[in-house]
């Protein structure tokens, strides 16, 4: 069965979703995502999305729950890319993805995460203890 | 109204909720629906399509070209042999943020269709209709 | 009778009913080529010749006047989107009558005049109302391209969009114009999108929901809204329906644009030589005027 595969980038992990997503697949990004915050010590996840049409509650779950494991690990999540289109529909869901922050791509995405590694005076180079 | 071209799809497992999408995606660019438009119907089918999969214990999709005179629009018609619903209303008005249920992915696709039909039957099934017009 | 009338003397027939054409239609005449307009009825007259001969002549919504009709179809839609006028459209039927009246009264079949009339009168009207609809048309897609020029999203610095609005907002009008905005915010990755409504007359509670989907989704993807220009009597009547704004709300476009430049790490400062610096390039020296 096809896994995701989760890229590193200095202290962030970064997920391109591309894929129809179902349950199992789900389910196994999740897992290979915590163990990898906590094998790189990441602090940052970035989701990218640009290449989906359709974000239907289940991916909006989805990407919920991965908000809030990355939290309870000290990682904070970036869904970077969506497209007008499906944010439109998404509104109209009635999802709000509150526990997730945006931004329009992987660059700016980056830049929100190392803003945060700044304000908690963390070197994006410092090697982790 | 006149009704045609209809395509009938089982649903019986994740790949055949992808296979709705697809095929619902497909018609709604042929009758010439907007961007926004056909990303509205194609979520809110795959909503309904993952429910018939989950809740109902699988069903079909029926897909509809429509035609009232000058008119264009799509319809799709979700069918199962499931428990039912056993509080309509509640299941429709049931917001994102209280977890997990039904309610989640019937509001959400009510509110994204030009027209929205719900009929269950405790220990029938359920039957849910949804359209966009161009 | 009326379909032997047609099939012998369809040549005569097509002849006068061109010159009936060409002679009241002065001011067409550069827009349509004879050579199309023969054309055009001597296809009408056979299509009519037959879906007479299949169904008889009462009722122009039978199966067997199908064909008639969509030829009736393209050729009034032709002409609303050439402009004709709807004199002339429906002229193209009416003026069918007299070359057949005349040609009933030398065969002496006069006592058919008055079926053939309702007939024709029933081809005019329908002709009429394809023109109506196709008229329609033109108007709805010229109003599309208005709303879409009227209602241009302009750069005001790198990442800072703004969307001044103009005019009266109707449901239709402003999804049009929301969408645009969110694609400019990826074509221009912007970060800060400024909805300017001071050019809003009044906003109603359709029209200030799609402003908040509209902040919602732009939100989603990860650019942020202020809203400028609300002006008084908009405030009070959003506050009575209920509307909440939850977005951050600015007086004017200028305050909005300081607010955007400051969210976005940048600072405007005056610089020493700003007020000569105009003249000394006019002069072609530094400093001032000249002593």
């Amino acid at each position: 069965m096809d896994r995701i595969p989760i890229l590193q980038m200095g202290r962030a992990l970064l997920i391109t979703i591309q894929v129809d997503m179902h349950d199992s697949l789900a389910m196994a990004l999740e897992e290979d995502l915590t163990t990898k915050i906590a094998s790189t010590n990441a602090k940052g996840v970035l989701i990218d999305i640009s290449s989906l049409e359709i974000v239907d509650s289940f991916i909006g779950r989805m990407l919920d729950n991965i908000a809030a494991v990355s939290r309870m690990m000290d990682a904070e999540t970036v869904v970077v890319g969506m497209r007008p289109a499906v944010a439109i529909t998404l509104v109209e869901l009635g999802l709000s993805l509150s526990g997730v922050k945006t931004a329009l791509n992987v660059d700016r995405g980056m830049s929100l995460i190392q803003k945060r590694l700044h304000d908690y005076e963390l070197d994006d180079d410092s090697q982790p203890e | 109204m006149i009704a045609s071209r209809n395509e009938v799809l089982a649903i019986g497992s994740a790949d055949d909720v992808v296979r709705v999408r697809q095929v619902v995606r497909t018609k709604a660019i042929e009758i010439g629906l907007s961007l926004v438009d056909q990303t509205k119907i194609v979520t809110a089918a795959s909503e309904i399509a993952r429910n018939t999969l989950a809740y109902g214990g699988g069903g079909t999709a029926t897909v509809e070209v429509l035609e009232n005179g000058e008119r264009k629009g799509l319809r799709v018609v979700f069918e199962d042999q499931g428990p039912g619903i056993a509080d309509l209303e509640r299941a429709l008005s049931d917001g994102y943020t209280t977890g997990k249920g039904l309610g989640l992915g019937l509001g959400g696709a009510k509110r994204l269709s030009s027209e929205f039909d719900i009929r269950s039957t405790l220990g029938k099934g359920t039957r849910v209709m949804i359209s966009r017009w161009k | 009778m009326l379909p032997q009338i047609l099939t012998e003397h369809e040549e005569d027939i097509l002849s006068e009913w061109l010159k009936h054409l060409t002679r009241s239609t002065k001011s067409a005449a550069g827009r349509i080529n004879e050579a199309d307009l023969k054309s055009q009825c001597r296809d009408f007259l056979t299509t009519l010749r037959i879906a007479v001969s299949e169904g008889g002549s009462d009722d122009i919504r039978a199966g067997s006047f199908q064909k008639l009709r969509d030829l009736l179809n393209n050729i009034s839609r032709s002409r609303a989107i050439q402009g004709f006028t709807p004199a002339e459209t429906a002229n193209f039927v009416f003026s069918l009558k007299q070359p057949v009246f005349e040609r009933f009264k030398k065969e002496k079949a006069t006592d058919e005049n008055v079926a053939f009339g309702t007939l024709v009168d029933n081809l005019g009207l329908y002709s009429m109302e394809v023109y109506q609809k196709s008229r329609e048309e033109v108007i709805r897609r010229q109003q599309q391209e208005i709303s879409e020029l009227s209602t241009p999203v302009v750069k005001l610095w790198d990442g800072i969009l703004a969307l001044p609005l103009i005019g009266t907002l109707d449901s239709n009008r402003t999804q049009v114009v929301m969408e645009n905005l969110l694609q400019s915010i990826v074509q221009q990755t912007a970060e800060i999108a400024i909805i300017d409504i001071t050019g809003v007359p009044t906003v109603d509670t359709l029209v200030a929901q799609h402003l908040l989907k509209t902040v919602a989704a732009a939100r989603l993807m990860g650019a942020d809204c202020i809203i400028s220009g609300i002006r008084p009597q908009i405030a009070q009547t959003m506050v009575h329906l209920g509307v909440e704004l939850n977005v951050v709300s600015k007086a004017s476009l200028a305050d909005a644009f300081a607010l955007a430049l400051h969210r976005t790490g940048r600072m405007v400062t005056r610089t020493k030589s700003a007020s000569s610096s105009v003249l000394s390039e006019m002069q072609g020296k530094p400093g001032g005027m000249g002593t």
